[in-house]
Protein backbone atom coordinates (compact mmCIF):
# COMPACT_ATOMS: atom_id res chain seq x y z
CA UNK A 1 0.00 0.00 0.00
CA UNK A 2 2.49 2.27 1.09
CA UNK A 3 4.55 1.96 -2.89
CA UNK A 4 1.22 2.22 -4.16
CA UNK A 5 0.97 5.66 -2.77
CA UNK A 6 4.57 6.92 -3.27
CA UNK A 7 4.32 5.58 -7.08
CA UNK A 8 1.00 8.04 -7.84
CA UNK A 9 2.80 10.94 -6.08
CA UNK A 10 5.87 10.24 -8.01
CA UNK A 11 3.24 10.10 -11.40
CA UNK A 12 1.33 12.99 -9.53
CA UNK A 13 4.99 14.80 -9.07
CA UNK A 14 6.28 14.34 -12.41
CA UNK A 15 2.99 15.31 -14.33
CA UNK A 16 2.33 18.58 -12.86
CA UNK A 17 5.18 20.32 -10.46
CA UNK A 18 8.12 18.90 -12.60
CA UNK A 19 6.64 19.22 -16.06
CA UNK A 20 9.27 17.60 -18.60
CA UNK A 21 8.22 19.96 -20.96
CA UNK A 22 7.35 23.68 -19.25
CA UNK A 23 9.22 23.06 -16.35
CA UNK A 24 12.33 20.87 -17.32
CA UNK A 25 12.70 21.89 -20.67
CA UNK A 26 12.94 18.35 -22.31
CA UNK A 27 11.05 17.92 -25.48
CA UNK A 28 10.87 21.95 -26.42
CA UNK A 29 11.28 20.89 -30.31
CA UNK A 30 8.49 18.81 -30.98
CA UNK A 31 6.43 20.95 -28.68
CA UNK A 32 7.20 23.69 -30.86
CA UNK A 33 7.23 22.04 -33.83
CA UNK A 34 3.86 19.99 -33.91
CA UNK A 35 1.48 21.92 -32.10
CA UNK A 36 -0.28 23.49 -34.89
CA UNK A 37 -3.45 20.99 -34.36
CA UNK A 38 -4.49 19.23 -31.71
CA UNK A 39 -4.79 15.63 -33.69
CA UNK A 40 -1.63 15.77 -34.75
CA UNK A 41 -0.05 16.61 -31.44
CA UNK A 42 -2.05 13.34 -29.87
CA UNK A 43 -0.69 11.16 -32.13
CA UNK A 44 2.89 13.02 -31.70
CA UNK A 45 2.30 12.56 -27.72
CA UNK A 46 1.02 9.09 -27.69
CA UNK A 47 4.14 7.47 -30.07
CA UNK A 48 6.12 9.79 -27.85
CA UNK A 49 4.88 8.24 -24.61
CA UNK A 50 5.41 4.74 -25.73
CA UNK A 51 8.97 4.80 -27.44
CA UNK A 52 9.77 6.97 -23.93
CA UNK A 53 8.46 3.88 -21.70
CA UNK A 54 10.05 1.37 -23.44
CA UNK A 55 13.42 2.78 -24.15
CA UNK A 56 13.51 3.68 -20.14
CA UNK A 57 12.45 -0.28 -19.64
CA UNK A 58 15.41 -1.11 -22.38
CA UNK A 59 18.14 1.16 -20.82
CA UNK A 60 17.74 -0.24 -17.34
CA UNK A 61 18.92 -3.14 -18.05
CA UNK A 62 21.26 -1.71 -20.61
CA UNK A 63 22.64 0.26 -17.65
CA UNK A 64 23.29 -3.29 -15.44
CA UNK A 65 25.03 -4.57 -18.23
CA UNK A 66 27.18 -1.72 -18.66
CA UNK A 67 28.04 -1.38 -14.89
CA UNK A 68 28.60 -5.04 -15.07
CA UNK A 69 31.41 -4.80 -17.56
CA UNK A 70 32.72 -1.74 -15.78
CA UNK A 71 32.36 0.78 -18.63
CA UNK A 72 29.54 2.96 -17.27
CA UNK A 73 30.83 5.83 -19.07
CA UNK A 74 29.39 4.76 -22.12
CA UNK A 75 25.73 5.32 -20.39
CA UNK A 76 25.38 8.14 -23.43
CA UNK A 77 26.35 6.27 -26.13
CA UNK A 78 24.83 3.23 -25.75
CA UNK A 79 21.00 4.53 -24.52
CA UNK A 80 21.11 6.82 -28.00
CA UNK A 81 21.57 3.49 -30.13
CA UNK A 82 18.98 1.88 -27.99
CA UNK A 83 16.58 4.18 -28.31
CA UNK A 84 16.97 5.08 -32.25
CA UNK A 85 16.72 1.12 -32.60
CA UNK A 86 13.54 1.34 -31.35
CA UNK A 87 12.35 4.31 -32.80
CA UNK A 88 12.88 1.99 -36.02
CA UNK A 89 11.46 -0.87 -34.65
CA UNK A 90 7.98 1.06 -33.56
CA UNK A 91 8.26 2.28 -36.73
CA UNK A 92 8.10 -0.70 -38.76
CA UNK A 93 5.61 -2.21 -36.15
CA UNK A 94 3.07 0.90 -37.09
CA UNK A 95 3.22 1.01 -40.82
CA UNK A 96 2.62 -2.90 -40.83
CA UNK A 97 -0.04 -3.05 -38.04
CA UNK A 98 -1.95 0.45 -38.25
CA UNK A 99 -1.12 1.97 -42.19
CA UNK A 100 -3.47 4.95 -41.59
CA UNK A 101 -1.91 6.25 -38.23
CA UNK A 102 1.68 5.62 -39.56
CA UNK A 103 0.63 8.09 -42.71
CA UNK A 104 -1.01 10.29 -39.85
CA UNK A 105 2.26 10.79 -37.96
CA UNK A 106 4.45 10.55 -41.38
CA UNK A 107 8.03 12.47 -40.70
CA UNK A 108 7.36 13.24 -36.94
CA UNK A 109 8.22 9.30 -36.22
CA UNK A 110 12.27 9.16 -36.62
CA UNK A 111 12.24 12.60 -35.23
CA UNK A 112 11.39 10.99 -31.92
CA UNK A 113 14.91 9.73 -31.44
CA UNK A 114 16.09 13.26 -31.32
CA UNK A 115 13.71 13.92 -29.01
CA UNK A 116 15.59 15.08 -26.13
CA UNK A 117 12.70 14.06 -23.48
CA UNK A 118 13.69 10.28 -24.52
CA UNK A 119 17.28 10.15 -24.00
CA UNK A 120 16.34 12.78 -20.61
CA UNK A 121 14.13 10.19 -18.98
CA UNK A 122 16.67 7.42 -19.44
CA UNK A 123 19.48 9.26 -18.20
CA UNK A 124 17.54 11.04 -15.24
CA UNK A 125 16.22 6.93 -14.27
CA UNK A 126 19.87 6.27 -13.82
CA UNK A 127 20.93 9.40 -12.29
CA UNK A 128 18.21 9.12 -9.25
CA UNK A 129 18.66 5.64 -8.94
CA UNK A 130 15.24 4.25 -9.43
CA UNK A 131 14.61 0.67 -9.22
CA UNK A 132 12.64 -1.11 -12.19
CA UNK A 133 8.89 -0.33 -11.34
CA UNK A 134 9.56 3.15 -10.23
CA UNK A 135 11.39 3.32 -13.76
CA UNK A 136 8.40 2.33 -15.66
CA UNK A 137 6.24 4.62 -13.33
CA UNK A 138 8.42 7.72 -13.91
CA UNK A 139 8.97 7.40 -17.84
CA UNK A 140 5.27 6.43 -18.39
CA UNK A 141 4.60 9.73 -16.15
CA UNK A 142 6.82 11.83 -17.87
CA UNK A 143 4.90 10.93 -21.41
CA UNK A 144 1.67 12.05 -20.11
CA UNK A 145 3.21 15.59 -18.76
CA UNK A 146 4.20 15.70 -22.28
CA UNK A 147 1.21 15.11 -23.68
CA UNK A 148 -0.65 17.18 -21.45
CA UNK A 149 1.70 20.13 -22.43
CA UNK A 150 1.39 19.66 -26.00
CA UNK A 151 -2.19 19.04 -26.50
CA UNK A 152 -2.65 22.53 -23.63
CA UNK A 153 -0.43 24.01 -26.52
CA UNK A 154 -1.71 22.87 -28.91
CA UNK A 155 -5.39 23.88 -28.24
CA UNK A 156 -4.57 27.57 -27.49
CA UNK A 157 -2.44 27.64 -30.64
CA UNK A 158 -5.47 26.49 -32.95
CA UNK A 159 -7.07 29.77 -31.05
CA UNK A 160 -4.12 31.79 -31.65
CA UNK A 161 -4.39 31.30 -35.50
CA UNK A 162 -7.63 33.28 -36.16
CA UNK A 163 -6.37 36.26 -33.40
CA UNK A 164 -5.12 39.35 -34.22
CA UNK A 165 -1.39 39.81 -33.01
CA UNK A 166 1.15 42.62 -33.67
CA UNK A 167 2.89 42.26 -37.13
CA UNK A 168 6.46 41.17 -35.47
CA UNK A 169 5.26 39.18 -32.95
CA UNK A 170 3.48 36.73 -35.58
CA UNK A 171 4.45 33.05 -35.36
CA UNK A 172 7.27 32.10 -33.23
CA UNK A 173 7.44 35.13 -30.66
CA UNK A 174 3.96 34.76 -29.80
CA UNK A 175 3.96 30.93 -29.10
CA UNK A 176 6.60 31.48 -27.21
CA UNK A 177 5.03 33.85 -25.13
CA UNK A 178 1.91 31.72 -24.97
CA UNK A 179 4.36 28.87 -23.83
CA UNK A 180 5.43 31.33 -20.96
CA UNK A 181 2.14 32.14 -19.87
CA UNK A 182 1.53 28.48 -19.72
CA UNK A 183 4.62 27.94 -17.91
CA UNK A 184 3.56 30.33 -15.44
CA UNK A 185 0.25 28.69 -14.81
CA UNK A 186 2.39 25.15 -14.76
CA UNK A 187 4.51 26.97 -11.60
CA UNK A 188 1.33 26.97 -9.06
CA UNK A 189 2.12 23.53 -8.88
CA UNK A 190 5.61 23.82 -7.66
CA UNK A 191 4.21 24.15 -4.30
CA UNK A 192 3.06 20.67 -4.20
CA UNK A 193 6.65 19.03 -4.10
CA UNK A 194 6.14 15.85 -2.17
CA UNK B 1 37.28 34.80 -48.39
CA UNK B 2 35.02 32.08 -48.86
CA UNK B 3 36.50 30.47 -45.96
CA UNK B 4 35.66 33.82 -43.88
CA UNK B 5 31.99 33.23 -45.36
CA UNK B 6 31.80 29.92 -43.67
CA UNK B 7 33.03 31.02 -40.05
CA UNK B 8 31.00 34.48 -39.97
CA UNK B 9 27.61 33.01 -41.41
CA UNK B 10 26.99 31.44 -38.23
CA UNK B 11 27.39 34.19 -36.26
CA UNK B 12 24.70 36.15 -36.98
CA UNK B 13 23.47 35.52 -40.73
CA UNK B 14 22.83 31.61 -40.12
CA UNK B 15 22.30 32.02 -35.91
CA UNK B 16 21.44 28.52 -35.11
CA UNK B 17 19.06 30.12 -32.53
CA UNK B 18 17.62 33.10 -33.54
CA UNK B 19 17.50 32.49 -37.27
CA UNK B 20 17.53 28.76 -37.87
CA UNK B 21 15.16 28.07 -34.40
CA UNK B 22 17.69 24.78 -33.52
CA UNK B 23 18.50 23.52 -30.15
CA UNK B 24 15.74 25.38 -28.25
CA UNK B 25 16.23 23.23 -24.77
CA UNK B 26 19.53 23.56 -24.04
CA UNK B 27 18.99 27.17 -24.80
CA UNK B 28 15.96 27.42 -22.70
CA UNK B 29 17.23 25.58 -19.85
CA UNK B 30 20.54 27.26 -19.20
CA UNK B 31 20.11 30.81 -19.93
CA UNK B 32 19.54 30.98 -16.45
CA UNK B 33 22.84 33.17 -16.05
CA UNK B 34 25.66 34.13 -18.23
CA UNK B 35 28.02 31.97 -16.91
CA UNK B 36 26.19 29.05 -17.69
CA UNK B 37 24.90 30.20 -20.94
CA UNK B 38 28.52 30.44 -21.87
CA UNK B 39 29.91 27.22 -20.21
CA UNK B 40 27.32 25.67 -22.34
CA UNK B 41 27.62 27.10 -25.49
CA UNK B 42 31.79 26.64 -25.57
CA UNK B 43 31.24 22.48 -24.81
CA UNK B 44 28.48 22.82 -27.54
CA UNK B 45 31.34 24.41 -30.01
CA UNK B 46 33.75 21.86 -28.80
CA UNK B 47 31.50 18.94 -29.97
CA UNK B 48 30.23 20.46 -32.80
CA UNK B 49 33.83 21.53 -33.95
CA UNK B 50 34.99 17.46 -33.14
CA UNK B 51 32.21 16.00 -35.15
CA UNK B 52 32.42 18.26 -37.96
CA UNK B 53 35.86 17.46 -38.37
CA UNK B 54 35.65 13.74 -37.86
CA UNK B 55 32.62 13.45 -39.95
CA UNK B 56 33.89 15.69 -42.87
CA UNK B 57 37.25 13.27 -42.84
CA UNK B 58 34.91 10.00 -43.02
CA UNK B 59 32.22 11.25 -45.80
CA UNK B 60 33.51 9.58 -48.02
CA UNK B 61 33.51 5.82 -46.34
CA UNK B 62 30.18 6.10 -44.34
CA UNK B 63 27.28 4.46 -46.67
CA UNK B 64 24.41 6.58 -47.25
CA UNK B 65 21.69 4.28 -45.97
CA UNK B 66 23.45 4.34 -42.24
CA UNK B 67 24.72 7.82 -42.40
CA UNK B 68 22.44 9.28 -39.72
CA UNK B 69 23.08 6.10 -37.14
CA UNK B 70 27.12 7.24 -37.86
CA UNK B 71 27.01 10.59 -36.85
CA UNK B 72 24.78 10.06 -33.59
CA UNK B 73 27.38 7.56 -32.88
CA UNK B 74 30.34 9.74 -33.68
CA UNK B 75 28.69 13.29 -31.91
CA UNK B 76 27.73 11.27 -28.85
CA UNK B 77 31.69 10.02 -28.55
CA UNK B 78 32.77 13.19 -28.54
CA UNK B 79 29.97 14.38 -25.95
CA UNK B 80 30.83 11.52 -23.40
CA UNK B 81 34.74 12.92 -23.93
CA UNK B 82 33.60 16.55 -23.31
CA UNK B 83 31.03 15.15 -20.28
CA UNK B 84 34.07 13.82 -18.83
CA UNK B 85 36.47 16.68 -19.37
CA UNK B 86 34.20 19.06 -17.60
CA UNK B 87 33.52 16.92 -14.37
CA UNK B 88 37.53 16.53 -13.99
CA UNK B 89 38.00 20.34 -14.30
CA UNK B 90 34.91 22.34 -14.00
CA UNK B 91 33.04 20.93 -11.75
CA UNK B 92 31.05 23.18 -11.07
CA UNK B 93 29.90 24.29 -14.15
CA UNK B 94 29.32 20.42 -14.83
CA UNK B 95 27.29 20.41 -11.53
CA UNK B 96 24.89 23.48 -12.63
CA UNK B 97 24.35 22.09 -16.23
CA UNK B 98 23.76 18.50 -15.15
CA UNK B 99 21.79 16.43 -17.57
CA UNK B 100 21.87 19.29 -20.24
CA UNK B 101 25.43 18.23 -21.00
CA UNK B 102 25.20 14.36 -22.36
CA UNK B 103 21.79 15.56 -23.91
CA UNK B 104 24.24 18.01 -26.39
CA UNK B 105 23.87 14.56 -28.18
CA UNK B 106 20.09 15.10 -29.35
CA UNK B 107 20.62 18.63 -29.89
CA UNK B 108 19.43 19.35 -33.34
CA UNK B 109 22.39 22.30 -34.28
CA UNK B 110 25.04 19.36 -34.06
CA UNK B 111 23.13 16.40 -36.28
CA UNK B 112 21.81 19.25 -38.62
CA UNK B 113 25.47 20.63 -39.25
CA UNK B 114 26.25 17.27 -39.98
CA UNK B 115 24.09 16.21 -42.42
CA UNK B 116 23.65 19.81 -44.31
CA UNK B 117 27.49 21.02 -44.14
CA UNK B 118 29.94 17.96 -42.83
CA UNK B 119 28.79 15.11 -45.09
CA UNK B 120 29.22 17.05 -48.34
CA UNK B 121 32.44 19.67 -47.54
CA UNK B 122 36.23 19.65 -46.60
CA UNK B 123 37.59 19.27 -43.50
CA UNK B 124 38.75 22.91 -43.22
CA UNK B 125 35.16 24.49 -43.80
CA UNK B 126 33.94 21.89 -41.90
CA UNK B 127 36.06 22.87 -38.61
CA UNK B 128 35.47 26.52 -39.46
CA UNK B 129 31.64 26.02 -39.92
CA UNK B 130 31.23 24.36 -36.79
CA UNK B 131 33.33 27.27 -34.91
CA UNK B 132 31.14 30.05 -36.50
CA UNK B 133 28.11 28.10 -35.52
CA UNK B 134 29.39 27.24 -31.83
CA UNK B 135 29.69 31.35 -31.91
CA UNK B 136 26.43 31.94 -32.69
CA UNK B 137 25.10 29.57 -30.27
CA UNK B 138 27.24 30.83 -27.27
CA UNK B 139 26.07 34.54 -28.29
CA UNK B 140 22.45 33.88 -28.61
CA UNK B 141 23.08 32.23 -25.06
CA UNK B 142 24.92 35.13 -23.72
CA UNK B 143 22.45 37.42 -24.33
CA UNK B 144 19.53 35.79 -23.17
CA UNK B 145 21.90 34.70 -19.73
CA UNK B 146 22.55 38.65 -19.76
CA UNK B 147 18.91 39.44 -19.81
CA UNK B 148 17.43 36.77 -17.62
CA UNK B 149 20.38 37.16 -15.00
CA UNK B 150 20.27 40.98 -14.94
CA UNK B 151 16.22 40.94 -14.85
CA UNK B 152 15.32 37.76 -12.09
CA UNK B 153 18.91 38.72 -10.42
CA UNK B 154 19.99 41.89 -10.05
CA UNK B 155 23.24 40.56 -11.14
CA UNK B 156 25.93 40.40 -14.28
CA UNK B 157 28.26 37.32 -14.28
CA UNK B 158 27.57 37.18 -10.33
CA UNK B 159 28.67 40.99 -9.78
CA UNK B 160 25.77 42.69 -8.18
CA UNK B 161 24.55 45.57 -10.21
CA UNK B 162 21.84 48.09 -8.35
CA UNK B 163 21.44 49.17 -5.09
CA UNK B 164 19.70 47.08 -2.05
CA UNK B 165 16.66 48.68 -2.99
CA UNK B 166 16.31 46.72 -6.32
CA UNK B 167 13.89 44.16 -6.55
CA UNK B 168 14.78 41.64 -8.83
CA UNK B 169 11.74 39.69 -11.08
CA UNK B 170 12.57 36.31 -9.78
CA UNK B 171 10.08 34.90 -12.82
CA UNK B 172 12.98 35.77 -15.37
CA UNK B 173 15.20 32.91 -13.87
CA UNK B 174 12.15 30.71 -13.39
CA UNK B 175 11.11 28.76 -16.59
CA UNK B 176 8.02 30.93 -17.55
CA UNK B 177 10.75 34.02 -17.87
CA UNK B 178 12.84 31.77 -20.41
CA UNK B 179 10.19 31.80 -22.82
CA UNK B 180 9.01 34.79 -22.51
CA UNK B 181 12.02 36.53 -23.14
CA UNK B 182 13.12 34.39 -25.80
CA UNK B 183 10.10 35.44 -27.55
CA UNK B 184 10.38 39.17 -26.92
CA UNK B 185 13.88 38.61 -28.42
CA UNK B 186 12.95 36.98 -31.53
CA UNK B 187 10.22 40.36 -32.25
CA UNK B 188 12.59 42.66 -31.61
CA UNK B 189 14.75 40.60 -33.95
CA UNK B 190 12.01 41.03 -36.35
CA UNK B 191 11.53 44.42 -35.92
CA UNK B 192 15.18 45.06 -36.76
CA UNK B 193 15.17 43.12 -39.82
CA UNK B 194 12.42 44.38 -41.10
CA UNK B 195 13.49 48.21 -40.95
CA UNK B 196 17.40 47.11 -42.18
CA UNK B 197 14.98 45.53 -45.44
CA UNK B 198 13.21 48.77 -45.55
CA UNK B 199 16.27 50.72 -45.45
CA UNK B 200 17.80 48.48 -48.01
CA UNK B 201 14.94 48.70 -50.77
CA UNK B 202 14.71 52.83 -50.57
Amino acid sequence: MKLLAELVLLSLTTILANNYVLVKFLGICPFLGVSKKVGTAVGMSVAVTFVMTVASVVTYFVQILLDAAGIGYMQTVAFILVIAVLVQLVEMAIQKFSPSLYGALGIYLPLITTNCAVLGVALLNVQEGFDFVHTLVYSFSAGLSFMLAIVLFAGVRERLETADIPKYLQGFPIALVTAGLLALAFLGFSGMKF
Amino acid sequence: MSNLKELTKGILKENPIFVQFLGMCATLAVSTSVINGLGMGLSTMVVLVASNIIISLLRNFIPNKVRIAAYIIVIAGCVTAVEMALKAFLPEISKSLGIFIPLIVVNCIILGRAEAFASKNGVVKSALDGIGMGLGFTLALCILGTIREILGNGTFLGIELFGAGFQPATIMILPPGAFIVLGCVLAVINIISAKKERGEKQ
